[in-house]
């Protein structure tokens, strides 16, 4: 089920975003009970959320390794996606895939890469199908600051300018590129000043103001799906947590990490809804528990569910 | 039934009738690359600007580009010119094409055709030729063939463009202004199926692409001594026709694999290794392998002479193999 009103609101992008908060925070917890390793997008949920629900329900998505907020905030449920992260038979991808590359074909979640860059790649192709099928279809192409730096992002951009390709390409620029800064592999601070060297637009917005993306995104869609033209969306925030669990952040500068922790987006959107009246503590208390229950299911699900039998290791090769 | 007629046509025609007929039978049937709206310009006018297109000079790009419509529908057949710039697709083409089936959970499928040429006699040196067909084979979830003569060329690409696969279609330079038979209307070669172009007792040659005339070649030397040697044309090299293969080996006895490529790990090692596992006990000999030398292609009109297999040397290997 793929819920893309905007009448959803804010309240609910901040049940998405607690959603997947504690998604991650299992998968971490995991990990340290000797659970597998993982990426996560802990710090990034404001940025995943606007951007996916802004998106119409028959759009497509490309993502990459730290996808969990796009997926969650797409509808995935996060049972299939943890028995997926486990390894299992009824994961989205049968257990083929774990965390780093889910996709799930139902949500037009079409591929998640963790060849960083990956889905910038298959960006034009999927945007040359959307544009052939002419029905006003766009694709959105999520990737980060790493990906910005590989050649393949200049290739993606350049060709889907030329063919005037309806792709939505978004930059989480989490400021970090696996256990480097940002600042040590760019000297400009944003991606999206690069637009203008394709001759399209670019954009960039507080990526930890999930209200601030949604609008940005909201209008960046309608603009791709009007012009059937790429448009570059940055949305600026930050990885709270390291590059992969577990990781200590060791290389981390500590008044940095503190600075974006203050702005979290899941807190900020918290008091902003509270301030204006719109959320209660109460509420907030029980979305906290519902969220808490939903995940609390949903690992039991991926516990229980059987391992793939040996025989699949040869199966889905071909076609 | 009536034999089908034919026209004497190149390799380079039967490329194009044969991406023409597919692209008038299956309106997802699309293809892109560097120079490909420049040069099939009658296709533009026929399929549109959308179905026919030039793109950068990206080979990355193009082969993700073609990743990502199959993965959405469209049978894409792109150009990547010359082997030696696959080396800049290889992440679409290998993690891409090959893998996202399988890491899916078989969600997605991948149906395109990458197309590039090879193969020493035009000295256009290393970087223009190199025969990595290998590392195609080694890489799970692709396909891989590399036809000999006009008619295969057709009837290859047709079966490409029509599976479901990422399929490697290697165009061995030097054939390209071949002429030979081409079967007009719907000619299609199945994949994984070799032919056998010269029937043999003595010994089996096993090769592809531009080699299979000079085995041949090799063969009519042999004739004139008496020697009778089969030639197998492989045409796919994944899946290969290990049935085919077993077969000859098992009659003759003698094999000798011949193949453009360099030496070390190329095909002819995993062909003689199977040989070797399944029907040792019918060798009257070792397989032995005649193959380019472990060194970049070279660009001197001689030295490539020199890079490339001879009908002397397979002459001289099925001699010794015969004693």
């Amino acid at each position: 089920m793929i819920e893309t009103s905007p009448a959803l609101g804010p309240k609910a992008m901040l049940e998405t975003m607690m959603l997947i908060r504690a998604y991650e925070e299992h998968n971490v917890a995991a990990q340290q009970a000797g659970g597998p390793g993982t990426c996560t997008s802990v710090g990034q949920e404001a940025a995943a959320v606007g951007v996916v629900r802004a998106l119409g329900p028959n759009d497509l998505i490309l993502t990459n390794h730290r996808s969990a907020g796009h997926l969650l905030a797409r509808g995935a449920d996060p049972g299939r996606m943890l028995a997926e992260v486990g390894g299992k038979a009824t994961g989205y991808c049968k257990g083929k895939s774990g965390n780093l590359h889910i996709s799930v074909k139902e949500l037009g979640i079409i591929l998640t890469s963790t060849i960083v860059g990956g889905e910038l790649s298959l960006a034009p192709g999927v945007g040359m199908s959307l544009q052939m099928q002419g029905e006003g279809r766009i694709v959105a192409c999520l990737f980060g600051d790493g990906a910005a730096c590989e050649g393949v992002f200049h290739e993606s951009l350049n060709i889907a300018a030329v063919w005037n390709l309806p792709i939505l390409f978004v930059c989480e620029n989490n400021q970090w590129q696996a256990m480097v800064s940002r600042k040590q592999t760019m000297l400009t601070d944003h991606i999206s000043d690069r637009a203008a060297a394709y001759g399209i637009e670019g954009k960039t917005v507080d990526g930890n103001d999930v209200e601030a993306v949604y609008a940005a995104a909201a209008e960046a869609v309608a603009k791709v799906r009007a012009t059937s033209k790429p448009f570059l969306l940055e949305t600026y925030t930050y990885r709270t947590r390291g590059h992969y669990e577990p990781d200590d952040q060791a290389y981390v500068d500590k008044d940095e990490l503190a600075s974006w922790k203050a702005k979290d987006p899941i807190q900020g959107l918290s008091k902003r809804l509270q301030e204006r009246g719109a959320l209660t503590p109460a509420q907030l208390e029980e979305i906290q528990e519902r969220v808490k229950d939903t995940i609390a299911r949903a690992a039991d699900f991926a516990q229980e569910s059987p391992y793939p039998t040996p025989d699949e290791v040869l199966t889905d090769v071909y076609a | 039934m009536t034999a089908p007629t034919t026209t004497t046509i190149n390799v380079t025609d039967a490329i194009k009738q044969a991406l023409t007929e597919e692209m008038r039978r299956d309106a997802r049937v699309v293809s892109f690359g560097e120079g490909v709206a420049t040069r099939y310009q009658d296709l533009v006018q026929e399929f549109g600007p959308l179905r026919i297109r030039n793109t950068p000079l990206a080979e990355g790009i193009i082969a993700g580009t073609a990743a990502g419509a199959a993965a959405t529908g469209l049978r894409p057949v792109i150009d990547l010119l010359f082997t030696p710039f696959i080396c800049y697709a290889m992440e679409e083409l290998v993690n891409s094409a090959g893998k996202l089936r399988y890491i899916s959970g078989g969600q997605f499928s991948f149906p395109l055709v990458a197309t590039a040429w090879t193969g020493s006699g035009f000295t256009v040196g290393a970087q223009h030729n190199h025969n990595i067909e290998a590392w195609f084979v080694h890489s799970p979830g692709l396909k891989v063939v590399m036809p000999s003569n006009p008619a295969d060329f057709k009837g290859l690409l047709k079966a490409a463009i029509r599976d479901d696969n990422p399929v490697m279609y290697f165009i061995d330079m030097p054939l390209l202004f071949q002429e030979g038979e081409v079967p007009e209307g719907d000619h299609v070669v199945p994949i994984g199926q070799a032919a056998t172009v010269r029937r043999g007792t003595d010994v089996t040659f096993v090769t592809y692409a531009k080699m299979v005339h000079t085995c041949l070649q090799a063969a009519e030397t042999l004739a004139e001594g008496g020697v009778s040697a089969e030639v197998i044309d492989l045409r796919s090299l994944k899946p290969w026709d290990e049935g085919a293969v077993l077969a000859s080996a098992t009659k003759t006895g003698r094999v000798v694999v011949v193949h453009e490529a360099s030496r070390t790990c190329g095909m002819g090692a995993e062909i003689a290794a199977t040989i070797g596992e399944r029907v040792f006990g019918e060798l009257k000999g070792p397989v032995v392998r005649i193959a380019g030398p472990d060194t970049p292609p070279p660009s001197s009109y001689a030295l490539e002479q020199a890079f490339l297999p001879q009908p002397d040397a397979i002459v001289a290997a099925a001699k010794k193999l015969l004693g």
